[in-house]
């Protein structure tokens, strides 16, 4: 599989080492151009946009594109982001992985699980990273921020943050922050049933990076992403902390929370399934997001995950 | 959006998947008209989105016209798990020789479709024994893995021929119709050796249903769940007194859980979601005020796209149009947060820089009030 930090930062010497370019997917409308400045402020590296019929013009500097092959030719980029609206993803997805994208960040919200997995299946054969659908994006403090999260949760450290929930992600990283645990990469998985990289594989994608001294695992009701990842933590001898919150321990039964994939059936997805399996992987689990520092200072302070 | 059995019974007959006989109905009136057609026996089943009706009492045989009188308004009014009947199906009792279980789901952690089947169906699913589970990528079954499965299960001659067809119909509908589940159980094997669907319950992918306008007669919504989703946030309504508003699915069910956590009540869960403005708060006070049982409001909200003076400027015209008459405990961090409370000074909203401190405060004032 294709190198998360490689694809974000690169490596030392390479010209474009921390300044990866990024395209951006419906960079005209009204939440693509707001986040594409916001972007830009935060020092992404934003070479293209793409939005059909305003071909040749330029937004916030940028040069918009008919398609993401010219964006592509032109540029050189191998990451985008899309901003369209939820029943033009997955036209605008095959048109980026087509174009030779390799870390494609899916912001819409509402995607259908038909256009979900036949995006999961083309990025497989294309040896792409898809995150989302329904995800904040990820962010690399300091260095680089591709999605819509706001910048002054995070700061540049060694946690790496894996989250199914967007305002969850600021909420616990603001919580690390104020402990003064700054972050190494905070990673927004998505809220739908399908994810392009699921828990365990963003974990995967995140495990060996240099910067990593601990990780903490956001995560919600349904599923059994969770019980997964716990399972593949014990199996692959994980042994860095790991802390984990689960959000939804109060939920009903059969109704979406908000998320699409927010739902219990029977036990399936419930959040007591998923704490014995997180106690089985000696990771902790949160009551609250600011108990979060607390039991990762715990782990931190034994060393290793013991 | 979860058919009820009728509907999905209903969608199984346009795929020529067997069904039994059966009319449905919303009153007695038109329950009896039914029963005249259909002739006695027959089985009166309550339609509610929800399993185990059988062992509550909410499906039932009747045999003659006054135990129709007594059992028709008896299951009419029954509740299953806080689920109430929907309407009435009286269906033609089957001459059953045995029960089969067979669905089709979206497989969340192998992302692709999955068929389970077995011999020994007609319980939940989580007793369902040797179960016989082919993962089929988007949904689509060919012949060759229906009769192995059939095979598998141990069907032969016209049952397996039958069982090949119906499951093929049956993975049709799911990739057609865009369900995250399609299920037979049972799927009942009569005397004869013919296959015929006694009970259907389907779930449609409701992100896929600006596809599937000939699904919307199906879709029953509460009007505040309808207004809410016209707004674009999610509201999810409870049986508590306090009502729970945020920014962020995830935000708002770990509110929801430390308001649980402190013996506090949720009435609600309101995401506003992520390009929530005054307009659209200002909606979501309106819904809130509509239910009566508010006691008491609990904001958690993280400003980031989302200033949280938006979320302010809602209150206060909220409260300039009267709209509010219930305290609101609010607790907004993140962006313009200081502004914001400096706004709300000296009205109803008490703010507090924890969201701890916030559901302390909502939970002591709502429970004195009664």
């Amino acid at each position: 599989m294709a190198d998360l930090f490689d694809l974000l930062i690169g490596k030392e010497g390479d010209k474009d080492y921390k300044k990866k370019p990024v395209i951006v997917q419906g960079i005209t409308g009204k939440f693509g151009s707001f986040h594409t400045q916001q972007m830009l402020a935060y020092g992404t590296n934003i070479v293209a946009g793409v939005t059909p019929g305003k071909g040749g013009q330029k937004i916030e500097g940028v040069p918009i594109y008919e398609n993401m092959k010219d964006a592509v030719g032109a540029t050189g980029a191998k990451i985008s982001i899309i901003f369209v609206p939820a029943r033009y993803f997955l036209s605008a997805a095959v048109e980026a992985l087509d174009a030779g994208i390799k870390l494609l960040v899916a912001i819409p919200e509402h995607v259908p699980v038909k256009d979900a997995l036949t995006i999961v299946d083309l990025a497989k054969k294309n040896d792409a990273i898809v995150v989302g659908p329904n995800t904040p994006g990820v962010i690399i403090p300091g260095i680089i921020k591709i999605g819509i999260m706001p910048a002054s949760p995070f700061k540049p450290g060694n946690i790496a943050v894996i989250s199914r929930s967007g305002t969850l992600m600021y909420e616990v990283s603001h919580n690390l922050t104020l402990a003064n645990f700054g972050q190494s990469i905070c990673f927004g998985i998505g809220g739908d049933p399908i994810n392009g990289a699921p828990l365990i594989q963003a974990f995967d994608t995140i495990r060996d990076g240099a910067n990593i001294d601990g990780v903490v695992v956001v995560g919600e009701i349904g599923g059994d992403a969770e019980e997964m990842l716990a399972q593949h933590i014990i199996d692959t001898k994980f042994d860095k902390p790991v802390v984990a919150y689960i959000a939804g321990r109060a939920a009903p039964k059969e109704k979406r929370m908000g998320h699409a994939g927010a739902i219990i059936y029977g036990t399936y997805g419930s959040a007591e399934s998923k704490v014995s399996m997180y106690a089985k992987a000696n990771v902790p689990v949160a009551k609250r997001p600011a108990e979060v520092p607390m039991l990762l200072a715990g782990k931190l302070g034994k060393g290793r995950n013991k | 959006m979860r058919l009820l059995e009728y509907q999905a019974k209903e969608l199984f007959a346009g795929y020529t998947i067997p069904t039994p006989q059966g009319l449905t109905s919303k009153d007695i009136e038109q329950g009896r008209k039914d029963a005249a057609r259909l002739g006695f026996p027959f089985v009166i089943k309550a339609q509610m989105a929800v399993g185990g009706r059988g062992k509550a009492g909410a499906i039932q045989k009747c045999h003659n016209s006054d135990e129709f009188e007594l059992k028709y308004p008896e299951i009419m009014q029954k509740v299953v798990k806080g689920e109430k009947t929907r309407a009435i199906l009286l269906e033609k009792m089957a001459d059953i020789k045995k029960e089969l279980y067979l669905s089709l789901f979206l497989n969340r952690s192998k992302r692709c479709y999955t068929i389970i089947a077995s011999a020994e169906g007609g319980v939940e699913i989580e007793s369902v024994k040797n179960q016989i589970i082919r993962e089929v990528g988007l949904g689509n079954v060919d012949s060759r893995t229906a009769e192995e499965v059939g095979k598998e299960m141990g069907l032969k001659d016209k049952a397996l021929t039958q069982f090949v067809d119906i499951l093929q119909k049956l993975s049709k509908i799911t990739v057609e119709k865009e369900a995250e589940l399609a299920e037979i159980n049972p799927l009942a094997i009569l005397k004869d050796d013919s296959l015929v669907a006694l009970d259907g319950k389907m779930i449609i992918d409701d992100n896929a249903m600006f596809r599937h306008d000939e699904l919307r007669k199906f879709q029953e919504v509460s009007e505040l769940e309808e207004r809410a989703e016209k707004s674009g946030f999610s509201l999810v309504e409870l049986d508590g007194n306090i009502a729970v508003v945020g920014n962020g699915a995830g935000l708002v069910m770990s509110t929801l859980d430390m308001l649980s956590d402190n013996g506090g009540k949720p009435a609600c869960f309101l995401d506003v979601g992520g390009g929530a403005t005054t307009d659209t708060v200002y909606e979501a006070l309106t819904l809130i005020s509509k239910m009566k049982k508010v006691k008491g409001i609990l904001v958690n909200l993280y400003g980031g796209i989302v200033k949280t003076t938006t979320v302010a400027t809602a209150f206060i015209k909220a409260y300039d149009n009267k709209l509010i008459d219930v305290p609101v405990f609010a607790r907004m961090s993140g962006a313009e947060a200081d502004k914001s409370k400096e706004m709300l000074k000296g009205s109803r909203t008490k703010m507090f820089d924890t969201i701890e401190e916030a559901i302390n405060a909502a939970v002591i004032e709502v429970n004195k009030n009664g």
